[in-house]
């Protein structure tokens, strides 16, 4: 390790050295299509720094073994990484107690438990579940398994044209016979950093919970669910700079108690015989089998990476990326940005009027830029908006104004050929 | 890095400007199928009217990327008064196309127009777009009303 790689990452409460961030990830150095790689496709996953690599890596050369089970020091040492993993985890959400964290495979699975067992034994007809017309295909398909599953219904709070939510519709919506309202916290085709802790509010006043899908938010800015008072919080850690395969499921102590088990297996139990199981103590009760060991391993160090360089940081540099971003595409003729809502984090959709998102994607690829082009698994936006697809470009911590502008390089390229 | 001008060549360009046969449900259309990619939301339906073996007329309609626009398009006018039995063996030799590096027999002759779709070769990511309307064609002529899905 060089001196350089021993300094903190952050210089001063505000300063951000992008270049030494972007330095400690291998795969931003390469070359695509003949141009270095512009990664712009955070919100589809983002790209994993070092130590994330490393401590995947030192895991399995040194650590190797199953967790909750042996007594032998492999066991152990995992057994502890991943511990220490959750109270890293607690800690970066301001959760209160280390029991509220499960570890699950990413924010559909965790939506899906909340759906399946919490919402499924206690919801039936007469019943109604609120999301908004801005959600992931994640956090509509769970609940409309539920609602066929009980005869619940689902209701849909619309938004403005700007894409910010409709609040006073949906103040609405949410009534006494109202047990869950779902909402993103910040939408991955929109970037709407949606008002949660109203949303909050307004679910506990009419009696119901507050399930927050946070897996846009969580790699963008800082996350209190005690300040939100929201009942669950979703995250995945492959679009916070960790691993594939593992997310996190928050919920409060009460409302994990009150649900049933997700699967069955081992590890989520207590005892178990041919009449009767009885299960393990939280969060163990949601986490049956062997969980992805090295996946809650990488994603602890790739949390400890975001709190070492402040997640005030790296939220204030990505609204100047975001605002040099939005004035760019601005500027552009036949460019129009969707999603205009005062209150957004690092996303920009786009269409280049006359031109397929898809087409725009290639053009895009050629040049070196990663941009995700398509419905953005939000196919009910997308008709809301009256487009097939929209292309996407979503900031990571690494990215910077040259590469906006090598993207705006690739849309003059884009009308160059569409034009001619 | 290819050359995006051999993909975005200036006949593919010109059917996605102004496709052929589109918007359009030919009157006597007697064979109707719906394609579409859900990765990227291209979605086409594909109309015929096929009487004694020959396809007598050809439409489409729908939404999708230049690429998918544009074999649409030339699709239909390939395919407008010929044999139904030409379809298969077109579509045949446009998936040759597409996909390996040397053609059935000689290129332009059957294929004709349709050879501006070489370029999509090199994006092995786009030729599920090149071919949905042929797939959705197809299912049409073989009365199969399932969406057809390229992915
Ligand atoms: C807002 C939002 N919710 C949920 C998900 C689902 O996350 P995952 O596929 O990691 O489970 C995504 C990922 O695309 C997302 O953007």
């Amino acid at each position: 390790m060089n001196a350089a790689a021993d300094r903190p990452l952050q210089r001063g409460s505000n300063l951000f050295d992008v270049e030494r961030v972007r330095a400690e990830f291998p795969i931003l150095g390469q070359e695509v299509n003949g141009h270095p790689l512009v990664y712009l496709d955070n919100g589809a996953t983002s790209q994993k720094p070092r130590r994330v690599i490393d401590a995947i890596r030192g895991y399995y050369e040194s650590d190797n073994a199953n967790v909750h089970r042996g007594l032998h020091a492999l066991s152990e040492r995992a057994t502890n990484a991943c511990e220490g993993a959750r109270d890293t985890v607690r800690a970066f959400l301001n959760a209160a107690d280390r029991r509220e964290i499960v570890f699950v495979r990413g924010a559909t699975e965790g939506l899906n438990l909340v759906a399946q067992s919490w919402a499924r034994p206690r919801l039936g007809p007469g019943d109604e579940i609120v999301i908004t017309t801005m959600e992931h295909h994640s956090n509509i398909v769970p609940w409309q398994l539920v609602c066929r599953q009980t005869g619940a219904r689902l209701r849909v709070a619309p938004i403005h044209d700007s894409g910010a939510l409709d609040m006073e519709a949906f103040a609405k919506l949410v009534n006494e016979r109202t047990r869950i309202v779902a909402a993103a916290h910040v939408s991955n085709a929109l970037g709407t950093i949606n008002p949660v802790k109203e949303i909050v509010e307004a679910a506990h006043a009419a009696g119901a919970i507050a399930v927050l899908d946070g897996a846009q938010a969580a790699p963008h800015d800082t996350i209190d669910v005690r300040a939100l008072d929201c009942d669950f919080y979703v995250l995945s850690s492959h679009k916070c700079y960790g691993p594939t395969g593992t997310g996190v499921l928050y919920g409060q102590a009460t409302r994990l108690e009150e649900a049933e088990p997700y699967q069955g297996g081992g590890d989520m139990i207590r005892t178990v015989s041919f009449e009767e199981s009885t299960w393990n103590d939280l969060p163990y009760k949601f986490e049956a089998g062997t969980p992805n060991i090295a996946g809650m391993i990488g994603l602890g160090a790739a949390v400890e990476f975001m709190t070492e360089l402040g997640m005030d940081a790296i939220a204030a540099h990505e609204r100047d990326v975001l605002e040099y971003a939005t004035g760019a595409l601005d500027a552009l003729d036949g460019v129009r940005i969707v999603g205009t809502a005062r209150e957004k984090a690092g996303i920009l959709s786009f269409v280049v009027e006359g031109v397929h998102p898809h087409d725009v994607g290639t053009i895009a690829d050629q040049h070196g830029v990663a941009i995700r082009a398509g419905h953005h698994c939000a196919m009910p936006l997308m008709r809301r908006y009256g487009v097939p697809a929209l292309s996407r470009a979503s900031l990571g911590l690494y990215n910077t104004r040259a590469d906006i502008d090598a993207l705006v390089g690739s849309l003059h390229k884009v009308k160059e050929i569409f034009d001619r | 890095m290819n050359d995006l001008r051999e993909l975005y060549e200036e006949v593919i360009l010109d059917h996605n400007r102004n496709p052929r046969n589109y918007p359009c449900r030919p009157e006597r259309t007697n064979r109707s199928a719906h394609g579409f990619n859900p990765v990227c939301g291209d979605e086409f339906f594909v109309h015929l009217h096929v009487d004694e073996g020959i396809i007598r007329d050809i439409g489409f309609d729908g939404a999708g990327c230049a690429i998918s626009t544009a074999s649409a398009s030339l699709m239909t006018e390939a395919l407008k008064g010929r044999p139904a039995e030409d379809a298969q063996r077109l579509f045949s030799e446009v998936h040759a196309l597409l996909t390996e590096e040397r053609q059935i027999g000689g290129p332009g002759e059957f294929l004709g127009k349709l050879t501006v779709l070489t370029g999509v070769k090199e994006y092995p990511m786009r030729v599920k777009c090149a071919t949905l309307a042929w797939h959705t064609m197809k299912a049409a002529l073989h009365g199969n009303d399932q969406t057809v899905c390229t992915e």
